[in-house]
């Protein structure tokens, strides 16, 4: 879909534990093929201290009632005013923006890795994978067992789901990159990352040691989503690029990063 | 549509307004939300002789009604743009300004005569206020030898529209103006951004990784409308105002106090067809107020 500036109607906000909303919007306009990986940017309504847009992961799409959802969690002024909006209300979104994960082939055998809200890209990646024939596993890690969210939907897609939490309380107990998935033999032809940076570059270390391509979706600042700021740059080997349009998603070959 | 048309030296805009150097890129990002050519002009990212990775990251800071930002001038050098991107930018139908930077006098000269050959740019905007480089930059901008030296030197280089940027980092800006019409300048556009910074209290550390960067959008805006009047009243060329436009009654603001066009911004990243409606805004005051012509409005201030 071109980069479209419109305005998105709030369907449903829920609440999925102290500080995660699940947005889902309705598009004022036609919604046409969004890549996973791709975000929106909102603009924050009736927040005084919020000046810039918000960029979000799509979450997911259903083209049949034209809606599309949206993870938010509260993390600022900004986070929390959007969070506080209520059906009904309008909000200003360019979309969609950035280019997204690779898609596999299919009877490709793929990974994904949600740390946290960097489970946001996910169910759209994991929706479309399945719908391309791959197979699709999915590990997903959070602090505690209240931390985790969507899981339910998760489970529903049908792909072969793991979780971890820092404490035992939920799926294998610790980190994410200890998890037995990623270090046993399966063989997965690319790992799908977005979480923390330290976490990602575990992931990424991981994967290059066993040889397996990967991508992640970085979470830079940003002012415009569109380019022409160049505030959110990342060191890759071809230089500074923008993590809003030659990202979210880069393949750790691409970055300068030290794993 | 009212009369709308300005003329900056031998420029004759359609319209006042002008995106600002750095806030649209090269214009091409912006066609799939708006129709570029319906702009007075744009101004393309900050070019320079050689290319140039810019600052690390990060580059920006939210602050209240606007944004700190130390890019650092990133740009793939005159050569790159000259061979990929002028192609490309010639398609359009309005003024094309390329903003030019360099480190020394002799950098500055050399990339105008580079800019000479390029028939489609009726002009250029030579940035002597860029805060975010360590060489050259503001520098040139802040003091009014340097600045009388740099747009002496570029005007012998440069044959056609030769527009000054000016720094508002200054104890007297009309000074400055000054300095570079006397020089030769056909134009000054004002004001770049203004230095300041931000901390975390948290990490106890600046957030950009420059420590200090320019401070943009509505918070200046006071500030800038100031320093416009100001130059308005001490030169005879025509001033081009900028600093925080968001809306058609701020574009008014500016032109009352003497500007003939002006430049939006950081507006652009935020709503990125905003200059159109600042065009209809525009439009639809001179025919509420049964205006005929814009021009009537240039410094119309009333005391």
């Amino acid at each position: 879909m071109r980069k479209t500036a419109s305005y998105f109607i709030i369907l449903e906000n829920n609440q999925l534990n102290y500080n995660n909303f699940l947005l889902v919007f309705q598009s004022s306009v036609p919604l046409e093929w969004i890549a996973p990986g791709q975000f929106v940017n909102l603009q924050v309504p009736y927040s005084a201290t919020t000046f810039l847009r918000r960029p979000f992961s799509v979450f997911d799409v259903d083209y049949s009632k034209n809606t599309l959802s949206v993870l938010i969690k509260v993390i600022g002024e900004g986070t929390r005013a959007l969070a506080s909006r209520k059906p009904g209300e309008h909000v200003s979104a360019l979309f969609p923006l950035g280019k997204g994960f690779t898609l596999p082939e299919k009877e490709e055998k793929i990974l994904l890795v949600g740390g946290g809200v960097g489970i946001a890209p996910m169910m759209l990646m994991a929706r479309e994978s399945l719908k391309l024939g791959a197979e699709v596993s999915i590990l997903l890690g959070a602090r505690t067992k209240e931390d985790h969210i969507l899981i339910e939907a998760f489970q529903q897609l049908g792909g072969s789901l793991y979780l971890t939490t820092d404490d035992g309380s939920l799926g294998t107990k610790g980190w994410i990159s200890q998890h037995p998935v990623l270090q046993e033999n399966k063989i997965f032809s690319r790992i799908h990352c977005c979480g923390p940076e330290p976490m990602m570059k575990t992931v990424a270390r991981i994967a290059h040691l066993r040889n397996i391509d990967c991508e992640v979706s970085l979470e830079n600042t940003m002012a415009c989503g569109f380019g022409v700021c160049l505030c959110c740059v990342t060191p890759t080997h071809d230089g500074n690029r923008c993590v809003c349009t030659d990202g979210p998603v880069f393949n750790t070959n691409e970055l300068k990063w030290q794993i | 549509m009212a009369d709308l048309n300005v003329a900056i030296h031998k420029l004759k805009l359609k319209n006042p307004v002008i995106t600002a150097s750095g806030t649209f890129g090269n214009g091409l990002e912006f066609d799939d939300f708006m129709n570029v050519n319906s702009l007075g002009g744009i101004v393309l990212k900050g070019t320079t002789l050689h290319a140039r990775e810019g600052n690390d990251y990060p580059r920006m800071a939210e602050t209240p009604s606007g944004m700190l930002n130390a890019v650092g001038l990133q740009n793939k050098g005159i050569d790159y743009f000259i061979q990929h991107l002028y192609p490309k930018v010639s398609k359009y139908n309005t003024h094309v300004i390329i903003n030019v930077n360099g480190s020394s006098v002799e950098e500055y000269i050399q990339l105008s005569e580079r800019v000479n050959e390029l028939d489609r740019f009726p002009a250029i905007e030579l940035n002597i206020s860029c805060p975010n480089v360590k060489q050259g930059g503001m520098a040139f901008g802040t003091s009014c030898p340097m600045a009388a030296q740099v747009t002496r030197e570029v005007r012998r280089a440069y044959h056609k529209t030769l527009i000054v940027k000016l720094s508002p980092n200054v104890t007297n800006i009309a000074e400055i103006a000054r300095a570079v019409e006397d020089e030769g300048a056909d134009s000054v556009s004002l004001v770049n951004t203004f230095l300041g910074m931000a901390i975390n209290p948290e990490t106890k550390r600046p957030i950009l990784s420059t420590i200090t960067g320019g401070l943009s959008g509505p918070a200046i805006k006071p500030i800038a409308l100031r320093m416009v009047w100001q130059v308005a009243q001490a030169v005879k060329i025509p001033v081009i105002g900028m600093g925080g436009i968001m809306c058609a009654s701020d574009a008014l603001e500016f032109i009352l106090a003497g500007a003939t066009a002006v430049q939006v911004g950081t507006a652009n990243f935020i709503e990125p067809s905003i200059t159109l409606k600042i065009i209809e805004g525009l439009n639809e005051y001179l025919n509420r107020k049964g205006i005929e012509t814009l021009r009537e409005l240039i410094g119309d201030l009333q005391m």
